[in-house]
């Protein structure tokens, strides 16, 4: 049902853990419906240098939240924004169908630790 | 690699002598039992044992039994066959949010044809209450349909009493015991049980086999329409080498229970034992008691139990898991929401159903395993350290 790659990235997934001293954090999902990711970011000069998660869920959630920080790593903030869903789950080399939403909250939790970024800035 | 198949409420492989006793049913006793010569009487013969043993085995008579492709047909027919034979005396069912798909979705199908369903709410241990059943029929309940024992949680419903329930009050009374032949005591006129549905592959038979027993006296209507086979009942060719190797399976799985199944419980509550001891944030779900003998079912907070079953299958273990993600619904396992379970708990429920060939042993590697993928689990997941030291009680 999963692909390789999927299941390499669930079996040995990248960026597991917390940035104490992170720039942004992004949370999406609720434990009801069985996902929650949470997305650290530590940013320089509007550059990713490091990204780490945190994630209660299926095995594609898990593999889309690695997948989703190794592709940011390194990345300015507005390349980040661009990625989207659908380029997780091609990194991924493809989801089940109903395993879709897993790569959509990838998506939204780089977006939101953006924005918690940008809006920290301001203040 | 280690393998240890902790999946038996799913299926069983089929016994070796079970195998022995099918095989020449199917290219050397081959005939048609419809047939009146001499190879359709030899395949006929072997239908009418396997009839009579098993009939033995539930105590009714061998003419009260048809046989089916499964269980799941044989709750489709039972529900309803008898909503159609009975909808001008009552279009009321009484069933339970416990059921086996096979029921429920049979249930929900006739509600579009007018068919009033009630469903019974069960304890925290998924127990039916019988007072609620009691208040619940009226003059116009045709049928009660309770499952003997969960197929997920394990919980063994008072069955005999629900039959003496049911009798009083003049409703027929439809039991699925898929998941209870061997391990529970069953004997339809004793329990005065109506209607019941059985499975072969559950204890080592073949796959694609079941029956339905259906009390004499019983309007139930036919439910496959053709040939002359189980009297006009269910037609289709008779499966000769599936419904030898039912009966065998049958035999060995009743006749032998009380050994199987003291060796099961053994097993079950060394688990359980082993889990509550060393699994903080762990909670049983089901009976203690009242509950089958292979069963043994948890919620591990914090995980999601698909990345469980994943990673244990990873070490050769496999169990099943009742969070959305497996079942493929966003909805967490029906049993354990009828059982109050929390849906973030429920997520992570796990279950390990126990067979002949499981041995203490594998209960260490399985226990070992456990610990570890729990610790990997716990420590991705963000509700962990929230909630860390907070031993939440379902």
């Amino acid at each position: 049902m999963y692909s390789q790659k999927v299941m390499e990235n669930f079996a040995n997934p990248k960026n597991v853990g917390v940035i104490e001293d992170a720039d942004g954090i992004g949370t999406v999902g609720n434990p009801t419906c069985g996902d929650i990711m949470k997305m650290y970011l530590k940013i320089e000069n509007d550059v990713i240098t490091d990204a780490k998660f945190q994630t209660f869920g299926c095995a594609a959630a898990i593999a889309s939240s690695s997948m989703a920080t190794q592709m940011i790593k390194g990345k300015t903030i507005d390349e980040a924004l661009t990625i989207t869903n659908r380029q997780v789950i091609e990194a991924l080399e493809g989801l089940p169908p109903k395993k879709i939403h897993c790569s959509v909250l990838a998506e939204e939790a780089i977006k939101l630790a953006i924005e918690d970024y940008r809006s920290k800035k301001k203040t | 690699m280690r393998r240890v198949y902790l999946d038996h409420a799913a299926t069983t492989g089929v016994d070796r002598d079970v195998l022995e006793k099918m095989t020449p049913y199917f290219s050397d006793t081959f005939g048609n039992p419809n047939s009146l010569h001499s190879f359709g009487r030899e395949a006929e013969k072997a239908v009418t044992s396997s009839r009579d043993a098993i009939a033995k085995l539930l105590g009714c008579k061998p003419n009260e039994l048809y046989f089916t492709s499964g269980g799941t047909e044989a709750d489709n027919w039972a529900i309803k066959g008898i909503y159609t034979a009975y909808k001008n005396k009552g279009n009321h069912i009484i069933t339970t949010k416990i059921e086996h798909k096979a029921v429920l979705a049979s249930c929900q199908r006739l509600q579009k044809d007018g068919a009033e369903i009630t469903y019974l709410d069960v304890d925290k241990y998924g127990t039916v209450d019988l007072e609620q059943l009691k208040n619940s029929i009226t003059d116009k309940t045709i049928l009660v349909s309770v499952i003997t024992a969960n197929n997920e949680v394990g919980t063994i419903q008072p069955i005999a009493e629900i039959g003496r329930i049911c009798k009083e009050r003049g409703v027929l009374f439809h039991t699925d015991a898929v998941q209870a032949i061997g391990a529970v005591d069953i004997d339809v006129k004793r329990d005065n049980i109506d209607l019941l549905s059985l499975s072969a592959h559950k204890v080592y038979g073949p796959k694609g086999i079941g029956a339905l027993y259906i009390r004499n006296g019983v309007k139930c209507d036919r439910y496959i329409s053709g040939g002359s086979q189980e009297r006009g009942m269910r037609a289709g060719t008779t499966n000769v080498p599936l419904i030898v190797g039912m009966a065998a399976a049958f035999e060995k799985a009743v006749l032998n229970s009380e050994e199987n199944n003291k060796k099961l419980i053994r097993l079950r509550d060394e688990l359980i034992q082993r889990i509550e001891a060393g699994i903080p944030n762990s909670y049983l779900n089901g009976h203690r008691i009242n509950r089958l003998p292979n069963n043994v079912n948890f919620c591990f907070e914090f995980v999601e139990g698909e990345s469980l079953l994943l990673m244990l299958d990873m070490q050769g273990i496999a169990v099943s898991s009742g969070s959305a993600c497996t079942s493929g619904s966003l909805e967490p396992s029906h049993v354990l929401s009828a059982m109050g379970v929390p849906p973030e708990i429920a997520q992570s429920a796990t279950r390990f159903t126990f067979g002949r060939e499981n041995t203490m042993e594998d209960i260490d590697y399985v226990v070992e395993c456990l610990k570890k993928n729990l610790m990997t689990l716990r420590a991705m997941s963000p509700l962990f350290k929230q909630e860390k030291g907070d031993a939440k009680h379902v």
